[in-house]
């Protein structure tokens, strides 16, 4: 519904509050006009999927004013809305829905006072510019209705929405405000907070240090450590200034060592000095393959059903038995414990008063941290604020809130000027939270018409969860607080309930496949510390779906874009898959019988978020395995379209890191800890390997934005492993898709060719 | 205790020890901290900076090594507007996520653009490969090399 201004009156599902603004209903906590500008607060933080961008492009459509006049701040403790955690592809549904929202209410709230201003009828005024104007041409600035003390106004999800068609940023897009200044260098990161000493990017407003004194924890390769004797920090800082002849500040409580000093270089060098003096003991013992399937399969701790996306706390019972099925088939997939992989090791600033502790940090979740910092150090949590600064993209938890936490507990140590923690690159890769191996053992039953009759999915995996967040004061989820002298116990992990959650995240198939049967089962025994990373459990269950799907489609002799289409009375899913294809042109590589292989995979991510299609196509070197990738299409639904540069980059840049968890990526475990250092051990992509990609965005501007950061990341491990049977007829079910399980299977080709 | 750096055409005498590494130098002493720490190893290219014209890795170059040389960052590429082809190619495309790996890139990018009559496209990616990428942005970043560059991207 339109009214005459143009405006959308909301219907009763926008009437409905989003979380946050349910939380935080005070409209002068998410805006404020000050001097000419827009103040926007969030509590969605910049990863890199470029929120900033779209916030600014909703708040200037909402409010008529020019994008240049709007500031984007938070999130922070205290002076930003509680959103959370910045993560769940949440960042444009409910961030900048939420600002959206905000921004409305502003409005009818700057046209209601300009009418008692004007003495003219709201319903007769505009807004454009900044100002609100009445029919006869005058005008009056937002500034002047609204003074510093702000709008007074209560957010109660009734004011209503610019039209689609009013809307000027949104759904067009606006270039990335932040990208330039990180283009050209500028010391924007919460990494080089304290790197220069006069940076014209540093707001004023928020207390950023200028200079720092530079710390290292000295740490051996395994998260719950403890040295063999007690380290004696005269004894380790008359060694560093023997061997380098610098002056060296060494804090060590219980087992948790820190080197400081005023100058980056002298600390990287006496940490190394320190690591050689430092005896660790053994790390405990853990399973020889963790992410074996058999192991991952015999050492299930629970299992419960899966319906309609929730785990229930019902028993899943055994499998469905197909036994009324013309045909039957089975696989089961798996992928390996995977890194994030940032290429910024964490970092992070803190400086404590004696009474209060600032923090700067990039983790995804700054309202979390601040209990969980506070409770480690048994600090009241008033006397805590932490403030996101941007860091390198972190695609989940990573070692963010640990460095977060080591430099807390550095600077309560040494109170005074700011301390900055950097972590090494050994450090992010063995000591970040991985994400989960995980199994996806599948079977269905195909009738004589080849449609599915019945289908089960066991999905068994280790912990999705291990964020930090208040635990009371015996636990905590944070690395230093395992080891430092009034130790905390680190949580035992547990599944996770819940709609899409984790293991069981898009283990529901949005297809009609008859009687379904689904399964979560919890794996114990993880020797490493694992967590959120990138579409969680969706990576691995789409893998699988969709690989399966392909292998349904082929014993069904249908194709698989028709296979699916067969199985979905979604009209927007087969609407996706079409795109997708289309785009690629059909999914047979021109090229005849030396052909690369093309393949075909599709989610609809957490069965409520974006529709994504990808099409992948990849050439085989039968002699030595190695996949090359060529050529990708990605078709994507996300419902009304804030900022398509921004959802294309996401879209582009998923598929890609997926097709490198496919391709190249696997974190060994050993000994119950990781043994990959660096980027030699640990490859992922290169330029050189990276194909072309196109993609392709179904404008729906008058649904639901929905969200799409991770939803290509599940179909692509299944759209590359389609196209690799495809070119070679071999099907190819755990990651990743290394050289030499090519060979494997193409061997197996040859001593079986019908497999 | 102390090194002599030539940076950015300007001659720096710093209390560094000769044996730390460039990186932490021109981050903490120079201001130039568009050099970023991301392996330490030569492995993922963030750091790069020229020395003597040519990209180089400063996380494992020592202070002591680089005394006497020309060291050339991203700052001084930018304010004297070597970088800007490439720069202005990179903020046309949004080429970037996260942006971390993107001032390594530049200086790499600039470097090739200024020693290299005709690049190829070929030459794009292989001084490219020197350098991670982790948000996926290279078919973006690859794009915004060739417009600046002139290599027609078919």
């Amino acid at each position: 519904m339109t009214d005459t201004a143009g405006r959308q009156s909301p219907s009763s599902r926008e009437r409905w509050l989003l979380g946050s603004l349910a939380r935080t209903p005070d409209l002068d906590a998410w805006l404020a006009l000050r001097a000419g500008r827009v103040i926007v607060r969030t509590g969605k933080a910049e990863l890199g999927q470029g929120i900033r961008t779209a916030l600014v492009a909703v708040a200037a459509d909402e409010l008529a004013v020019d994008p240049g006049l709007i500031d984007i701040e938070g999130p922070a403790t205290g002076s930003s809305p509680n959103e959370g955690i910045t993560a769940g592809s949440g960042s444009i549904e409910q961030g900048a829905m939420a600002v959206r929202q905000a921004c409305a209410h502003a409005r009818r709230a700057l046209v209601a006072r300009a009418a008692d201003h004007l003495g003219v009828p709201a319903a007769e005024l505009s807004c454009a510019d900044g100002s609100v104007r009445s029919s006869d041409g005058r005008a009056v600035s937002y500034w002047e209705l609204v003074a510093e003390a702000g709008f007074g106004v209560t957010i109660d999800g009734a004011a209503a929405t610019v039209a689609p068609r009013e809307r000027r940023w949104t759904g067009r897009g606006l270039p990335r405000v932040d990208l330039p200044a990180k283009i050209r260098g500028e010391p924007v990161f919460v990494h080089d907070l304290g790197a220069v000493t006069r940076s014209r990017d540093v707001a004023a407003d928020d207390n950023r240090p200028h200079t720092v004194r530079h710390a290292r924890v000295v740490r051996p390769g395994w998260i719950e450590h403890a040295l063999t004797e007690p380290a004696d920090p005269e004894a380790l800082a008359a060694a560093v200034r023997r061997v380098l002849g610098v002056p060296i500040d060494i804090v060590v409580d219980g087992s948790f060592v820190a080197v400081v000093a005023d100058r980056e270089g002298n600390a990287v060098l006496a940490a190394d000095v320190v690591r050689e003096r430092l005896r660790w003991r053994d790390p405990p013992p853990g399973p020889d393959a963790p992410a074996d399937p058999q192991r991952m399969v015999a050492a299930v701790e629970s299992s419960v059903l899966v319906d309609e996306g929730t785990a229930t706390e019902a028993d899943p019972g055994p499998p469905l038995s197909h036994r009324d099925a013309a045909t039957a088939l089975s696989a089961t997939y798996a992928k390996p414990f995977l890194l994030h992989g940032s290429i910024g090791p964490s970092s992070a600033v803190a400086r404590y008063d004696g009474g209060r502790l600032e923090v700067w940090t990039h983790s995804q979740g700054v309202e979390p941290l601040r209990p969980a910092v506070a409770e480690a150090l048994g600090l009241p949590v008033e006397a805590v604020t932490v403030r996101h600064v941007d860091g390198a993209g972190c695609y989940g938890h990573n070692g963010a809130d640990d460095a977060a936490f080591d430099a807390a507990l550095v600077a309560v140590h040494r109170p005074g000027p700011a301390v900055k923690v950097q972590w090494s690159r050994a450090d992010e890769h063995r000591l970040e939270p991985a994400s989960p191996a995980m199994t996806v053992a599948l079977s269905a039953g195909l009738d004589e018409h080849g449609r599915l009759r019945s289908w089960n999915h066991d999905v068994y995996s280790y912990s999705h969860g291990s964020r930090p967040f208040p635990m009371g004061p015996e636990r905590s989820g944070l690395l230093a607080a395992w080891s430092q002298a009034d130790a905390r116990r680190r949580p035992g992990s547990q599944p996770r309930g819940g709609f899409h959650s984790g293991a069981h995240r898009n283990a529901d198939p949005l297809y009609d496949v008859g009687d379904r049967r689904i399964a979560a089962h919890f794996v114990g025994g993880c020797p490493i510390r694992t967590s959120s990373t990138r579409s969680l459990g969706a990576f691995a269950n789409v893998f699988a779906i969709e690989s399966f799907m392909d292998e349904l489609a082929h014993a069904a002799g249908v194709p698989p874009d028709r296979f699916r289409a067969l199985h979905l009375t979604n009209r927007r899913a087969v609407e996706v898959i079409d795109a997708a294809v289309e785009l690629a042109g059909g999914l047979t590589a021109p090229g005849g019988v030396d052909a690369p292989g093309r393949g075909l995979a599709f989610a609809r991510y957490e069965n409520v978020k974006a529709y994504v299609a990808v099409v992948a196509e990849a050439a085989v070197d039968a002699r030595t395995g190695a996949i090359r990738l060529q050529r990708a299409w990605i078709a994507a639904d996300a419902g009304e379209v804030i900022d398509p540069g921004g959802l294309a980059n996401q879209l582009e840049g998923g598929f890609v890191q997926a097709a490198s968890w496919t391709l190249r990526e696997e974190l060994t475990v050993e000994n119950g800890h990781v043994t990959c250092t660096d980027w030699d051990s640990y490859p992922i992509l290169r330029f050189s390997e990276v194909p072309r990609v196109e993609t392709r965005l179904l404008h729906r501007p008058d649904q639901r934005v929905l969200g799409a950061a991770e939803a290509v990341t599940g179909p692509t491990p299944a759209a590359i492993a389609n196209a690799v049977f495809q070119a070679t007829g071999a099907r190819l079910r755990q990651l990743p898709l290394s050289p030499k399980r090519v060979l494997a299977a193409l061997d197996a080709l040859v001593d079986s060719p019908n497999p | 205790m102390g090194v002599t750096v030539r940076v950015n055409e300007i001659e720096h005498e710093v209390a560094a020890h000769e044996r730390s590494p460039l990186l932490w130098v021109l981050r903490g002493e120079l201001n130039c901290a568009s050099a970023k720490y991301g392996c330490g190893a030569e492995q993922c290219g963030a750091c790069c900076v020229l020395v003597d014209g040519m990209p180089a890795f400063s996380c494992s170059i020592t202070a002591g090594e680089a005394s006497g040389r020309d060291v050339t960052t991203l700052e001084g590429l930018v304010a004297d507007g070597r970088a800007a082809p490439v720069v202005e190619a990179m903020v046309a495309r949004d080429a970037g996520q996260c942006g971390y790996c993107l001032p390594g890139i530049v200086v790499t990018l600039t470097a090739l653009q200024e020693r290299s009559a005709a690049p190829t496209a070929d030459d794009v990616v292989r001084a490219l490969d020197d350098h991670l990428c982790r948000c996926g942005s290279q078919p973006r970043i690859l794009a915004a090399a060739y417009a600046a560059l002139g290599i027609a991207d078919d």
